[in-house]
């Protein structure tokens, strides 16, 4: 059990490769673009200074290098931001997800929770762009527990695979031990009025939404689908069976993202009401609490939405 | 015949097979990159007849050399070369571009064996070999090289020149660069889209060893070339070859009509006389 209170999931990355190395059982490469300090990789640097490779600003070269470095047979961890990996989506796309190569992206300052940077700094379309790569699994961590279970899951995980992670300090919210499966939701809590999914940053406004609308009898079911490729269609499936509404929450561009992936999912099997709480414009400079203000992605906005989808809910 | 004689023999007789398969394959499947295959035939020819260290027999050897295609295009020549060196039959050249084909439009990374990356979208082989490069030092495969073949049209991709500085950064010698220059690109003359030159000052700036004006129809000037860059172990070596787009068949030379279409009929039936 963890006694932090809160903590970046970026923090977890350069630890999580450490322990993975000191397993002696990877072979691991870390390339970086300049940004070490910022996403933590650093770290692993300080203690396997011949397996750090700094390709400075150029996420291109270091993207297409990871690659060469992943046929050679080891495990490539590439980091950066994620609008600087969306700076090299055809090298990811050519080098990366079509020879379906062992190189993960672990990308911090995902979503406009980068905040005061503004908006070119805020990555509100990784998502899409990620899932738009074949073979690639997408995961986005709800806390730094949940961040070092993923990074330990990519380094097992043949392929490619794209990790973002969040600037600020945020709540643990498993403070008991990681409950990660990759391509397996977490529920977070039960409910059968209706399901709010959430992944990343809006998994502890979702949890606050549903303590709310418990205080209305209205119950909840939570899932945490932090693993958005490949998509856990059998939660979805049975939470719009169950609960026949849900509201999904994501900092990323609502129309091009979890909800989207889980609509096209639905339309075809079980067509449910849904509620999108997402992006539909770029941020701006703000405190990372304000940037999610400004974009509506609150709790309050959640329960909004709820009550919303309830209504539309067949009976 | 002198050991070297031998060699200049068998590699020329390679490069007029090579050049004959080329054409036909590019006819055969109506569509390819003839152009840029023909210019880049004699070196591919002379690196596989002697200083690739690959064995066709055991195309994953760990300890082999990396030929990295980064002008993905010009795939009609290396599965030319590769056929011939005995990786897949020749008769599977007739696959090409076609349905069910492992002989796909642009290089894929395995397909057939003896490819060894993924190509197409330009400019990010020499990063690729880059990556091969530092990790065959890291496993201390001191004696293994990368050799990276890139057109002068692909000069324009910025991502080059990020893989110059950082392949000295990291020291990476044992890597490389081969550079096409028939003066060609897509649209035009190189002169006219894009001008890249002086190519050789540019990879020494970046801290290359480089030789340039090499004639890439030359036999014994390639293989003197490549004699020299394996000698180089203070830094990544970039040799820049002058060579004509289409070499071979006269109407197809110097001409950039050529880069990306196919022969009709009557052309292909006078190229085909003209690599008798």
């Amino acid at each position: 059990m963890t006694t932090v209170k809160s903590a970046a999931t970026r923090e977890a990355l350069g630890p999580t490769l450490i322990e993975l190395q000191n397993s002696g059982e990877f072979d691991l490469i870390v390339v970086d673009a300049d940004l070490g300090k910022s996403t933590s990789a650093r770290i692993f640097q300080d203690t396997y200074p011949e397996r750090f490779f700094t390709f400075g600003i150029a996420e291109q070269n270091m993207i297409s290098a990871a690659a060469g470095f992943s046929v050679m047979g080891h495990t490539v961890f590439a980091t950066t931001f994620a609008v600087f990996a969306e700076h090299a989506f055809d090298q990811l796309r050519m080098m990366v997800a079509q020879p379906n190569l062992n190189v993960k992206i672990v990308a911090s300052h995902g979503g406009v929770s980068p905040g005061e940077d503004g908006a070119s700094a805020q990555s509100i379309e990784d998502f899409a762009l990620f899932s738009s790569l074949l073979n690639f699994n997408v995961c986005v961590p709800a806390d730094v527990i949940e961040a070092a279970a993923i990074t330990k899951a990519a380094a097992l995980t043949p392929g490619p695979f794209y990790i973002r992670t969040a600037r600020p300090k945020t709540s643990i919210i498993y403070t008991d031990g990681p409950q990660f499966e990759l391509g397996r939701a977490n529920q977070l809590r039960e409910g059968n009025d209706l399901t709010i999914i959430a992944c990343g940053l809006m998994v502890e406004r979702a949890l606050i939404a549903a303590d709310e609308l418990k205080n209305n009898n209205i119950n909840a079911r939570v899932l945490n689908m932090s693993t958005l490729r490949p998509l856990d269609t059998n939660s979805l499936f049975a939470a719009a069976t169950d609960t026949g509404a849900l509201v999904i929450a994501e900092e990323h561009l609502s129309h091009t993202g979890l909800g989207a992936m889980c609509a096209h999912a639905l339309a075809s099997s079980i067509p449910v009401p849904v509620e999108f709480i997402g992006l539909d414009r770029y941020g701006e400079s703000a405190t990372w609490e304000e940037a999610l203000e400004l974009t509506g992605l609150t709790s309050a906005k959640i329960i909004s939405a709820c009550h919303q989808v309830l209504s539309r809910k067949m009976t | 015949m002198s050991a070297d004689l031998d060699f200049e023999q068998s590699a020329i007789i390679l490069a007029a097979n090579v050049r004959r398969h080329i054409v036909k394959m590019v006819y055969s499947a109506k569509s390819g990159h003839i152009g840029g295959s023909l210019s880049s035939t004699d070196l591919m020819a002379v690196l596989y007849s002697k200083y690739l260290k690959h064995d066709p027999e055991n195309p994953n050897w760990n300890d082999r050399d990396r030929f990295i295609m980064s002008k993905g295009h010009c795939t009609p020549v290396q599965y030319a070369i590769l056929a011939e060196r005995g990786y897949f039959p020749i008769d599977e050249l007739k696959t090409f571009r076609q349905k069910g084909t492992r002989l796909q439009g642009h290089s894929v990374l395995g397909k057939p064996p003896g490819v060894e990356n993924s190509a197409g979208a330009l400019g990010m082989g020499l990063s690729f070999g880059l990556g091969i490069r530092l990790a065959q030092k890291l496993k201390g495969m001191q004696n293994s090289k990368v050799w990276v073949l890139m057109g002068d049209g692909e000069q324009n991709e910025g991502q080059v020149w990020e893989a110059a500085m950082s392949a000295t950064h990291h020291q990476a010698a044992g890597l490389i660069a081969l550079i096409d220059r028939n003066g060609i690109q897509n649209d035009d003359f190189t002169q006219k889209t894009m001008r890249s030159e002086p190519l050789d000052k540019k990879y020494e700036a970046f801290g290359w060893n480089v030789l340039s004006n090499i004639d890439g129809h030359s036999i014994p000037e390639i293989a003197h070339a490549f004699e020299w860059a394996i000698t180089q172990d203070d830094a990544p070596t970039c040799l820049i070859f002058d060579t004509i787009k289409g070499k071979g068949v006269s109407f197809m030379e110097n001409n950039p009509g050529f880069h990306g279409a196919p022969p009709d009929d009557e052309q292909f039936k006078i190229a085909m006389q003209e690599l008798q």
